[in-house]
């Protein structure tokens, strides 16, 4: 299997359009990408090398690791010790420190934790260890939610009494409503998640444009997709418009993925939800449904997320609403390094500290 | 044979590591050196000075496509061995094993090392066997110790690497590391891609005839882009790549948008990186594509004045980005 990517890295029309974007920009400009997987890339493919100096990038709460909240990461961690019992995680969540341990550590104490790419891995590993309880650890956005829900279908069609999920499941455009009312980040656009937005579609950013006047304008993930997003704000901004456009059109519809929706609905219903350095935001969570509570880990194990404590000194909470650059933190590079990180933005792979350590 | 399995006694010294010995291990490796199953083998001198290298090997899964644990074992050590200019001659190799693995799979292993060590013109010439209660390791673990000769003369190393240098890179990136990703992971749609692993000291040795090789070195773990890393660094030179010569295939650059990998950073078991004067870097070129392990050889860039100590890329899209070495594992048990 292979993706024909080519036609999204030439250099002939990435150039193309770094022309335009050197002459449309006349001011600075403070764009936020609001994925993880943006910040990687746009350092990925050196883009803040190519664009003009007047034109910001700053990252967003868009990396699932890094908002999820201390509270939820401890109580995850002090479950995983239980004995008889599988945790199941994505692979940054092994290294996130919590308040007092971390996943790696209780795994290097004998806890029994696992990584898995896909949330019905785990509802293997249920079915092949009916004598064990298996807890998968659901984070992540709309992206990542239909993939836990129908999980949670599939453990109930097989009526599996082993498989439960700590739901930590977020979404982002409450999130991002919340971020833009603090009025605290000075911003012109917002470059929103493509693959978000290949579920939610475009509707969900149209009260942000209008809201606060920010371009919103959906982005793929390679050379030539960032580029042309970055053109279409630009081109907003000197217009004096804030409208949602699409420079994804490849993956993401004007609908979005109404059947990906439909799984989490069957599932899940919105809760408010504690973010890392956004507090409670209210409506910006999923929650289990009533019929599907069986699976819930919080109900099975009567887990009640404590107010976790932030690590001393560390601005992942600044980090995360694009308040401060990752080397404006004081620990960052000097105490915080991928290698012992202080904070979850340096863990996670589309944490905005960890970007910024590796390609910097 | 094909429900027998690994015991303790096997390990025990006595008449069942005896049998083990003879039945299994001998007739594989059988050579001169070897067959009076002394403490040690005692070797003729061999011409030149001495390199040694030894690498255990932990692999999971220990069969995977293009090779299994046993040609690893072989090819790696063979390799590094390769890299500094020598030619491998002996192998040593310590099996531990877990108590309840298959003797039919160990079958298959020391039959693979012995292709391997066959390919790769080199005797195994010491060995040993130890077996621990189930659980305690994960079926079998190898490492072997190499031992080649230099000759005099020959100077290899980021030392002795030159400002205008051009860097080649002797086949495809990442095939081994997600190889075995595909195979742990169960992504089978993209089961076709295959590791890597050979044995690159006719390679080496085919450049080493033809041009003035200043270092060589095998990217292994920390792939292409940690070996560069190391390399700018040792050297006190800067070095610089274009994204655009890497040569990647379009499987395995698929694979690794998919699951957010960078295939600098994906580990190789059967290519290698020269530093050639810029002036012989096509004669290097040429004689890496003629070499069936170098078929799919390009250059990837050059070493510079500037940047002392550090790898910058120029990205495909014409913009340039820092290569550091990776931060924590990318995958454990790679190799």
């Amino acid at each position: 299997m292979t993706i024909n990517s080519a036609p999204y890295f030439d250099a002939v029309t990435a150039t193309r359009l770094l022309e335009k974007i050197h002459r449309a920009v006349t001011g600075s400009l403070r764009f936020m990408e609001v994925c993880g997987t943006h910040t990687t890339a746009i350092f990925r493919h050196g883009i803040k090398s190519l664009l003009p100096k007047e034109i910001e990038l700053v990252s967003g709460p868009g990396c699932p690791v890094c908002v999820t909240s201390q509270g939820d990461m401890d109580a995850f961690i002090d479950l995983c010790a239980k004995p008889e019992l599988v945790s199941v995680v994505f692979g940054d969540m092994v290294r996130v420190p919590g308040s007092k341990s971390s996943l790696a550590a209780e795994r290097a104490r004998g806890a029994d934790i696992r990584v898995v790419y896909s949330p019905l891995d785990a509802v293997e590993l249920a079915i092949r260890n009916p004598q064990k309880e298996v807890v998968f650890f659901g984070v992540g956005f709309e992206t990542t939610g239909p993939t836990v829900a129908v999980a949670v279908m599939e453990a109930n069609r097989r009526k599996l009494k082993n498989f439960f999920v700590y739901c930590a499941l977020k979404r982002i455009p409450p999130a991002l409503n919340a971020l833009f009312s603090e009025s605290k980040s000075a911003l012109n656009g917002l470059l929103c998640p493509g693959h978000v937005s290949t579920v939610t579609g475009l509707a969900a950013y149209a009260p942000i444009a209008i809201r606060f006047g920010l371009p919103c304008v959906v982005a793929g993930f390679m050379p030539v997709d960032i580029l042309q997003a970055i053109l279409m704000l630009v081109t907003q901004t000197q217009q004096g418009m804030a409208t949602v456009e699409n420079a994804y059109g490849r993956s993401v519809s004007t609908q979005g993925n109404a059947l990906a929706r439909k799984a989490i609905e069957t599932v899940f219903d919105t809760c408010d939800a504690q973010w890392r350095g956004l507090g409670i935001v209210p409506d910006s969570g999923f929650c289990f449904k009533k019929e599907f509570a069986l699976f819930d880990a919080t109900e099975r194990f009567g887990l009640v997320p404590k107010q976790g404590q932030e690590p001393k000194g560390c601005c992942c909470a600044d980090v995360l609403r694009g308040l401060v650059m990752p080397y404006s933190c004081p620990l960052y590079k000097k105490v915080c390094t991928p290698q012992n990180p202080v904070g979850p933005c340096m863990v996670s792979g589309e944490g905005a500290c960890a970007a910024h350590f590796k390609y910097s | 044979m094909s429900k027998q399995l690994v015991m303790l006694e096997h390990g025990s010294g006595g008449r069942a590591s005896a049998n083990l010995i003879e039945q299994l291990i001998l007739p594989a490796f059988s050579n001169r050196y070897l067959a009076p199953l002394a403490d040690g083998a005692i070797l003729d001198p061999i011409p030149g000075r001495i390199a040694v290298s030894t690498d255990s090997f932990v692999v999971d899964p220990i069969f995977f496509n293009g090779g299994d644990i046993g040609s690893l074992a072989v090819n790696g050590t063979v390799n590094d061995i390769a890299m500094c200019g020598a030619t491998p001659k002996y192998l040593s190799a310590a099996f531990v094993l877990e108590e309840g693995f298959p003797l039919a799979d160990l079958k298959k292993i020391l039959s693979s090392m012995k292709k391997a060590a066959k390919r790769a013109g080199v005797l195994i010439v010491s060995g040993d066997t130890k077996v621990v209660p189930k659980g305690k390791a994960d079926k079998i673990f190898i490492n072997t110790t190499g031992v080649g000769s230099v000759p005099f003369g020959l100077d290899v190393g980021p030392h002795a690497i030159c400002e205008g240098d051009a860097i080649l890179l002797s086949g495809f990136m990442g095939d081994h590391g997600l190889s075995i990703m595909m195979l742990r992971e169960d992504l089978g749609f993209f089961a076709e891609i295959q590791s890597d692993t050979a044995p690159l000291n006719g390679l080496v040795c085919d450049c080493l005839a033809a041009c003035h090789v200043h270092a060589l070195r095998d990217p292994t773990r920390g792939g292409v882009g940690g070996a560069l890393w190391e390399i700018a660094r040792a050297s006190g030179f800067g070095i610089s790549i274009q994204e655009s010569g890497l040569p990647v295939r379009p499987q395995v650059e698929s694979a690794c948008q998919l699951l957010g990998l960078d295939p600098l950073y994906v580990a190789n078991e059967g290519c290698l990186l020269a530093f050639v004067p810029e002036g012989e870097a096509k004669t290097a070129l040429k004689i890496m594509q003629n070499n069936p392990f170098g078929k799919n050889a390009a250059i990837i860039g050059r070493v510079t004045k500037e940047n002392k100590g550090q790898v910058f890329l120029e990205t495909r899209a014409g913009g340039t980005r820092i290569i550091n070495p990776l931060a924590g594992e990318l995958l454990p048990r790679i190799c």
